[in-house]
């Protein structure tokens, strides 16, 4: 867990000011209060995403918020695929993921 | 996705999992990589730029490539994220002046140019802590029903509880029905496609787009389950003069001459059978009359509706004594009928 100032030094080519922007725009979501964030490694990493996101390949803060939303969605969908994995893998038998298997390599997933 | 899932379901090693740490960058100890491939000891054709090509152009070439390749665009894709790697290492190396021409002059190769990067976002996004930034909000999202319905379809529909007893599915049908019917109320006998029979009681009132549910008449319930439900859509057909107004009912009644003038007792059709009611004198085409409680009948705690006659004048066939007459004949009053239209 880090503060703003510990980011922003820590993240090349960041500035303060765009951090707190993003803090307002919500896209970033550090604990800790206003004046006082505290920013765990997911954030940090956000914050880099963002970044190389505007810096690197050049989306512009108009567009970014799309791209975060399609990616929160996408990183749902696929926490949610794992979780159905798991459930999977913990509830039905030896046959039943095997006949699943086959179903889904015949579909031309595999 | 499911190439993840089915490896998951193959292998309880999860080597989705192995791969991803493979990638893993130098904070966990693997220190910088180097790219084995043998396009990568080319950067030129990493980024597809020519020898000379400007900064500029590289700049440009490497963020077409970077913006298709971005791990964190490509969550879970291994291809993406090496040809990401060697890509970015092309970048380091040829968008900087100094160590293009060295690699230009021979110098250097292109080996260790790939730039360590600390944990990728998605290390994050997909597992506990990517909940801070997922849609329901940083709580586990249950599991509902919408969940199923909307990613897996029917998939989980019938599946969602194999233990125990499950009522059977509701089964949808349609019917048709004459217009009196649907207003008095009327049984009606609907053949199924199995060659089941089911006699609907339409209750009075019954309007188009209206759903009858009779109860147990669906699907075979699962396991002792109680059977499904029949809900039919009832399709109310229009009418040859009556037109139905909520509970009340119009129509259109035409009258003669004599009847509209000099007034007096007529039948009118009602939903319920015929009424003789009287027409007042000098009655106007377009006179409406109402007759209460002759609409729809009383349902389902509602009051019965009225029923509306709007009269319409009808002289019928030419008549040669009503033509004599009017030709001699000077109203008391001359009135021009179309007087506000002027």
């Amino acid at each position: 867990m880090i503060t703003i100032e510990l980011l922003v030094a820590e993240v090349a080519g960041l500035q303060r000011p765009d951090v707190q922007r993003w803090i307002d725009n919500d896209w970033v979501r550090p604990g800790g209060v206003a004046g006082a964030y505290l920013f765990l490694d997911i954030d940090v990493a956000r914050v880099r995403l963002i970044r190389e996101l505007r810096d690197e390949l050049d989306i512009d803060e108009a567009a970014l918020p799309v791209v975060l939303l399609l990616l929160d969605q996408l990183h749902d969908l696929r926490r949610r695929m794992r979780e159905l994995g798991s459930a999977i893998e913990q509830t039905t038998p030896n046959n039943v993921r095997a006949a699943l298997l086959q179903h889904l390599s015949q579909m031309g997933i595999e | 996705m499911l190439q993840a899932l089915s490896k998951r379901i193959s292998s309880p090693n999860d080597p989705a999992d192995a791969h991803r740490r493979q990638f893993r960058p130098a904070s966990e100890g693997g220190g910088v990589h180097t790219i084995a491939e043998t396009d990568s000891a080319d950067p030129y054709k990493t980024l597809g730029v020519a020898r000379d090509a400007s900064q500029a152009a590289i700049s440009r070439a490497y963020r077409k490539l970077a913006k298709r390749y971005h791990p964190d665009l490509n969550p879970g894709n291994a291809e993406s994220e090496s040809r990401f790697k060697a890509i970015s290492g092309a970048n380091g190396l040829l968008s900087d002046p100094e160590k293009r021409s060295r690699f230009d002059r021979g110098e250097i190769d292109s080996s260790g140019q790939e730039q360590a990067r600390p944990p990728p976002y998605r290390d994050y996004a997909a597992g506990e802590p990517g909940r801070r930034y997922g849609r329901a909000g940083p709580q586990p999202a249950e599991w509902g029903d919408d969940d199923f319905a909307d990613v897996f379809g029917t998939m989980f529909r019938d599946g969602r509880s194999q233990t125990g007893p499950r009522r059977g599915a509701d089964q949808n049908y349609s019917l048709t029905a004459e217009f009196l019917d649907a207003v008095n109320g009327a049984t009606r006998r609907l053949t199924l496609p199995d060659g089941r029979t089911l006699d609907v009681k339409l209750p009075a009132g019954t309007g188009s787009g209206d759903i009858l549910r009779l109860r147990g008449q669906g699907g075979d319930g699962f396991q002792g389950g109680a059977k499904g439900d029949a809900l039919i859509e009832i399709q109310v057909l229009p009418h040859r003069f009556f037109q139905r107004d909520g509970a009340d009912i119009r129509l259109v009644l035409p009258v003669s001459l004599t009847e509209a003038a000099l007034g007096g007792p007529i039948e009118i059709p009602t939903p319920g059978g015929a009424v003789r009611m009287r027409v007042p004198p000098g009655s106007d085409s377009g006179t409406e009359l109402r007759l209460r409680g002759r609409g729809v009948p009383e349902h389902g705690g509602r009051a019965a509706g009225d029923l509306y006659a709007t009269l319409r004048i009808m002289l019928g066939k030419p008549d040669p004594a009503l033509n004599a007459f009017l030709k001699h004949w000077t109203p008391e009053q001359a009135d021009d009928p179309r007087k506000d239209m002027t």
